[in-house]
């Protein structure tokens, strides 16, 4: 495969940009996800390295982001407020840049309560609008208190937005923020419903940013259903949810892929680009990328 | 008021382990108003402590126990029966225990209650925590809804993803300070508060221990030192 532009080319180029992810494992076992990461090498622009996601403790985002960067990926660096202050945090951004990583996608990050360690003392010195200002104090050679720095980073922020947050007002004042305080791109909360989706770009297009449509892959009705019911701002319309009952169990993850795949012929001409997040099936995003027309 | 509870059976009887005699302190204020540290809280606390074979030598319920030089005074009054007792039991906020712990440094001083948050009360007997006394009050900008504190993540800039159908995603029925401050703002046609990103909170505005000095001791000190510098200069000359 021929290597693809890297996320902030791609972007500068007005193509449209696709992106993975992966969660580093708990313990230092890391062959499957490397091998996963091999994988998607010319199918995708950068891949998301996410930041003890869900409050799980494991390997941290920054080491992996490395190991991608050697492989020759562009990789996302998430950083979350949860666990660093803004000290570490402005200490990790000047690290990934000295590493080769460019990309960082800044997030306030999910409570501790959530995860495997909830006796720990949640941080949020910073949440997602801050660390962006950290990272334009960063580019612009300065430090959060107005130190000059002995070199400036040089990091392409983005940011997340949920447009199925309910309710959706407040949500769009942040989303607003993010903006002013510099993410130059936006990646959405997992999106299933095409037509809320299209909704939220008309109003996303009055800025000056670009927006990828966050999308997880579906395995089983199960899991849809589950997404639906539990997981805050996202929403799994009926009709999928019934599709994906209707499937079986053989097809699910087929079914799942072609919902995948409408949605991003839907919508691929009202947005700049697609996050694939395949949880635990990173070996599909190839085959992905091909069915929906991306490779 | 300073919301709190007694701590369990197991937890005071693992405290007490090898002493035989106890000397109790209740406070008259915020843990009164809890049920835990009025005289009725401490009459049910010796029976309990009967049961076991602890026997409680007296007691006493200060009108506020974070009061030092007050509760030097009252402590006095019962120097006899804190001095047959192996320790003193104290059901008040930390700050009370502390108290007495400052008076009585020869003698072990037990905590009997947890302290649990700066709160208000709800109702009758059911406290909420709206402020966290972070030292730099910007409540102003938020229709009078503190996120610092009534956010489970305190942040400054909106909500975060976790918010659903107007809910914290920490569950506990907990209402999401940001839309409750948003729907507010909205009313009073203020929603422009809410526009401009917010830098990091000034955390050093709390830097623990804290002191504090009222305007009128504030100015009395620097009176004295006016004083004492004149009087030097007088000297010197």
């Amino acid at each position: 495969m021929a290597k693809k532009k890297t996320v902030r080319a791609a972007f500068e180029a007005g193509e449209f940009v696709v992106t993975g992810e992966c969660g580093p494992p708990k313990g230092t076992d890391i062959k499957e996800m490397l091998h996963h990461a091999e994988g998607m090498l010319g199918y995708v622009n950068g891949i998301n390295v996410t930041d003890n996601q869900s409050s799980v403790m494991r390997i941290g985002s920054l080491p992996v982001c490395k190991l991608l960067v050697d492989m020759g990926h562009d990789p996302v660096f998430q950083i979350t407020g949860r666990d660093r202050n803004r000290l570490a945090i402005q200490s990790d951004l000047l690290g990934a840049h000295i590493l080769g990583i460019r990309n960082v996608l800044c997030l306030t990050g999910d409570g501790v309560q959530a995860g495997d360690h909830k006796d720990a003392k949640p941080v949020f010195d910073l949440e997602s609008v801050q660390i962006l200002q950290a990272v334009e104090a960063l580019n612009n050679g300065k430090d959060m208190a107005g130190n000059d720095l002995k070199g400036a980073t040089s990091l392409f922020p983005g940011a997340v937005v949920t447009p199925e947050s309910k309710p959706i007002k407040p949500q769009l004042m942040k989303f607003e923020k993010k903006i002013q305080a510099g993410a130059k791109f936006f990646q959405t909360q997992a999106v299933y419903d095409v037509e809320n989706f299209l909704d939220f770009m008309k109003f996303a297009r009055q800025f000056n940013t670009k927006i990828m449509a966050g999308l997880v892959l579906l395995t089983s009705a199960g899991m849809a259903n589950y997404m639906n019911k539990f997981v805050p701002g996202v929403s799994v319309p009926q009709h999928l949810i019934d599709r994906m009952k209707a499937a079986g169990k053989e097809k699910a993850v087929d079914t799942g892929i072609d919902i995948m795949c409408e949605f991003i012929k839907a919508t691929r001409d009202q947005c700049d680009g697609v996050h694939i997040m395949a949880i635990g099936k990173e070996h599909l995003v190839p085959e992905i990328v091909k069915r929906a027309g991306l490779a | 008021m300073i919301v709190q509870e007694t701590k369990s059976k197991e937890l005071i009887l693992e405290m007490l382990k090898g002493m035989k005699k106890i000397f109790l302190v209740g406070c008259g204020d915020c843990a009164m108003v809890c049920e835990a540290g009025g005289d009725n809280d401490l009459n049910n606390l010796k029976e309990m402590l009967a049961s076991d074979g602890i026997e409680v030598t007296g007691m006493m319920v200060p009108d506020t126990s974070c009061h030092i030089p007050d509760m030097k005074t009252h402590l006095k009054k019962h120097a006899k029966e804190i001095e047959e007792a192996d320790c003193i039991g104290v059901m008040a906020c930390g700050a009370g225990v502390q108290s007495v712990g400052t008076v009585y440094e020869e003698k072990i001083v037990l905590p009997l209650n947890n302290s649990l948050f700066l709160g208000n009360t709800e109702r009758f007997g059911q406290h909420v925590e709206f402020c966290s006394a972070c030292g730099e009050c910007r409540i102003d900008k938020f229709g009078a809804i503190c996120p610092i504190t009534r956010c489970y993540k305190g942040i400054l800039n909106g909500p975060c993803g976790g918010v659903n159908n107007g809910m914290c995603e920490i569950g506990n029925d907990t209402p999401c300070a940001w839309v409750l401050a948003y729907e507010r703002l909205e009313k009073q046609n203020r929603l422009d508060n809410l526009k401009e990103p917010l830098k990091a909170k000034k955390w050093s505005a709390h830097l623990k221990p804290m002191t504090h000095l009222n305007p009128t001791n504030k100015k009395k000190m620097e009176e004295k030192e006016a004083k004492r510098k004149a009087q030097e200069e007088k000297k010197a000359k």
